[in-house]
């Protein structure tokens, strides 16, 4: 009964589109790894933890707000609660990067910038990080975008980008 | 060559098939009723706010957490469970080897059912289909989705008992495709359930309890997803099964490529649970090295996809050109268009066209940035779990139903129309909600109450409402269908329905031997995973901070 050949029979228009198929996701990955390495369109990764029980108490996420760290350059800490953004209001010139640190008090919240790349996890336990230049003036809202409980919706802060 | 495709199916199994279906479509009835609730909300119509609704549901969450759990989790459970038992029974041509362990999982899947909806009834447990600690619900819950996948799972075993008897039976003959496809997407659930069993059984179970007092919320996280995404593959591959090994009989082609089929299917078992960080691109404390893994392995998974593409493709070709169809493209429609299981099966393909190419722009590492957690999410799964999936397996019950009930499919012309309004109604839906996720709308929000939502965006609000609407009106229109064509009277038996079995090009004895061989493909799936997970989940597991405790926020 069982056949002696061992090798896999493919049609030959068959070959032609798994090969083709193989190229073009190779081509995509070749693409995404060029935006994250070259042009530094980065996820975030590893950057500490924190205990979420004390976090609004000591340490950076105590007082959050921005800070400027040089010329043009800040860094942001945010600290998400049920159901607000701590600061609500974040103001910079144009062209500033900032350096942004997010974690939450409570449950699991998101952190989206809209119209930029910042858009991230916010764990309870995990800071998140993300640099963001801000080069046209404008109002930027920041919104939760994972479900926290009733006021989700309503979560929300600005980032102000003056002239 | 096998013999005649033809075995008569015992009464009882039919009756052990009926009940699967009866409680997934159940299921579906409840689960359907709040989908549409929320799109009607992004358009401007909310009736979660309405007092009399209020009195039976607390709120948008609740109903999104019903709309979830009992759509995407107990629907499609219960449905691939029935079906998997009958292309078992139906592509072995033998009984279950032990019937009883069969029956004792369906009942573990029925109490757990139950056990999950009271704490979803009474408003215990609004934590969506995902339940992120620290949000905590009742241990109820925990429970029942616990007894739930268990209960599957014992399903399996039976499975495999019958499919080992049947190996020891038939040495040397390969495995019925059918019950091949069906077996391996037991075997993928089994190994990707693992995660979301230790993350109840070890940790959200425990806390629930008052056990133990905190979670550590990004390894929860983390073993959900070692879950959450070969779920998708759960669903989809009973569609495919049906597209590979049904299909082209039902448009009178023939299987292209049993090979290739197998192949496919054996990529699915090795790649669809190494993958789960495609989901956490966006989170924090997971490397980015490891992501980057990830997001390789996941578009390695978007290759059996293609396969089955071209696979299924060939094979409807030979249909359309059996029937009269000329030219390249002319062969489209000479299929028959008519039959609703058809039509329905061909329409879920030409969604899933688009989910796919939605899946893997949301694979690509970086550019999830744009999408992440924005409503293009659930633009994309409701044309896998809600069109490949659901509509192919609307498209199976048009023929299984009658089937397993000895009755004839009511008004297969009213079932088409259904069939086109699921389309329709989810071109609409879909293409607006990836819209205003391109803008920046997030999902899992009531957008009526957001400040945020500018004016500009009401437009496409209203068509993820009038989509909402249309699929609404498919679901019940298919419910009515199936609830009609099961109380009807029964045919006689020389108009019973036969199931479809399409038969392959080449003769199945023909494929390597190595490709019906389970030990090796095993090996590599267990030791991909390892690679793939293994030092993450060492990693976290040393660093835990089990610092959460639980939140009730709604």
């Amino acid at each position: 009964m069982t056949s002696k050949n061992e090798s896999l029979h493919v049609d030959s228009y068959e070959r032609t589109w798994i090969i083709a198929s193989i190229i073009l996701v190779i081509l995509f990955f070749i693409a995404i790894t060029i935006a994250g390495t070259m042009m530094g369109i980065q996820v975030p990764g590893q950057v500490g933890r924190v205990d979420p029980n004390t976090v609004a108490q000591s340490g950076e996420f105590a007082e959050p707000g921005l800070r400027e760290l040089a010329p043009g350059k800040y860094e942001a800490h945010v600290l998400a609660k049920t159901w607000s953004f701590d600061p609500r209001e974040i103001t910079v010139p144009k062209g500033s990067t900032v350096t942004f640190y997010v974690t939450s008090s409570d449950v699991q919240h998101g952190f989206k910038i809209q119209d930029t790349n910042m858009n991230v996890m916010v764990l309870p336990g995990q800071v998140a990080s993300l640099t963001i230049t801000f080069d046209e003036a404008g109002e930027y809202p920041y919104i939760c975008t994972e479900y926290c409980g009733l006021g989700h919706a309503a979560m929300f802060g600005k980032v102000i980008v003056t002239d | 060559m096998s013999a005649s495709t033809k075995y008569e199916m015992t009464a009882s199994d039919k009756r052990f098939i009926g009940w699967h279906m009866l409680f997934a479509i159940a299921a579906l009835s409840i689960g359907s009723l709040f989908g549409p609730l929320q799109t009607f909300e992004h358009a401007g119509w909310d009736i979660y706010a309405q007092p009399w609704f209020q009195a039976l549901f607390k709120s948008y969450y609740q109903g999104l957490t019903l709309h979830g759990v009992l759509n995407a989790l107990i629907w499609t459970t219960f449905f691939i469970t029935g079906f998997t038992t009958f292309t078992v029974i139906y592509g072995l041509k033998r009984r279950l080897r032990y019937p009883i362990v069969n029956h004792v999982g369906w009942w573990m899947m029925v109490v757990g059912l139950v056990t999950a909806a009271i704490p979803l009834l009474l408003d215990w447990a609004t934590v969506l289909y995902t339940f992120y600690a620290p949000m905590k619900a009742h241990w109820l819950f925990y429970v029942g989705l616990t007894l739930v996948v268990v209960g599957s799972w014992i399903e399996g075993y039976g499975f495999y008992l019958t499919y080992y008897a049947w190996r020891k039976e038939n040495p040397g003959v390969r495995t019925p495709l059918m019950s091949f496809m069906g077996v391996l997407n037991m075997v993928m659930w089994q190994i990707a359930t693992i995660g979301i069993a230790v993350e109840i059984l070890f940790f959200l179970l425990p806390w629930a309890l008052g056990l133990t007092k905190g979670v550590d919320p990004l390894l929860t996280r983390t073993l959900f997803w070692w879950t959450g995404h070969p779920l998708v593959y759960f669903w989809l591959l009973p569609a495919y099964l049906s597209w590979y090994t049904m299909l082209p009989k039902q448009v009178g082609g023939k299987l292209f490529s049993d090979s290739l089929a197998r192949l496919a299917f054996w990529l699915f078992l090795v790649l669809s649970v190494p993958l789960g960080f495609h989901h956490q691109f966006v989170d924090p404390g997971v490397p980015q090295g490891w992501k980057m893994v990830h997001a390789f392995l996941t578009f390695s998974v978007f290759l059996p996809s293609m396969f089955t593409l071209f696979t299924v493709t060939a094979s409807l070709e030979i249909g359309g050109r059996a029937r009269g169809g000329k030219g390249w493209l002319g062969w489209i429609w000479k299929l028959p268009w008519g039959d609703p299981s058809v039509a329905a099966q061909l329409l879920a393909g030409i969604l899933f066209m688009f989910g796919g190419i939605g899946g893997l722009i949301n694979a690509s590492y970086n550019i999830n940035l744009v999408v992440h957690n924005t409503a293009w999410v659930p633009g994309h799964f409701h044309l896998t779990v809600s069109s490949a999936a659901t509509l192919s397996f609307m498209g199976i019950s048009f023929w299984l139903v009658p089937y397993i009930t000895g009755k004839k499919l009511w008004k297969p012309k009213l079932a088409l129309v259904q069939v086109w309004l699921w389309f329709i109604g989810m071109v609409i839906f879909s293409n607006a909600m990836h819209v205003i996720g391109l803008l920046g709308a997030p999902r899992r929000t009531p957008l009526g109450l957001a400040p945020y939502i500018p004016e500009e965006w009401s437009g496409h609000l209203l068509r993820i409402g009038i989509g909402g609407g249309i699929l609404f009106i498919s679901v019940y229109l298919y419910i009515i269908i199936m609830a009609v064509t099961a109380l009807s009277k029964k045919v006689p038996a020389d108009e019973q329905v036969e199931p479809p079995v399409a038969e392959s090009l080449h003769d199945p004895q023909q494929t390597p031997a190595w490709l019906d061989r389970w030990a090796i493909w095993l090996v590599i799936a267990l030791a991909l995973l390892a690679i793939a997970y293994g030092p993450q989940i060492v990693d976290q597991l040393m660093h835990m901070g089990a610092t959460s405790p639980g939140f009730k926020v709604w």
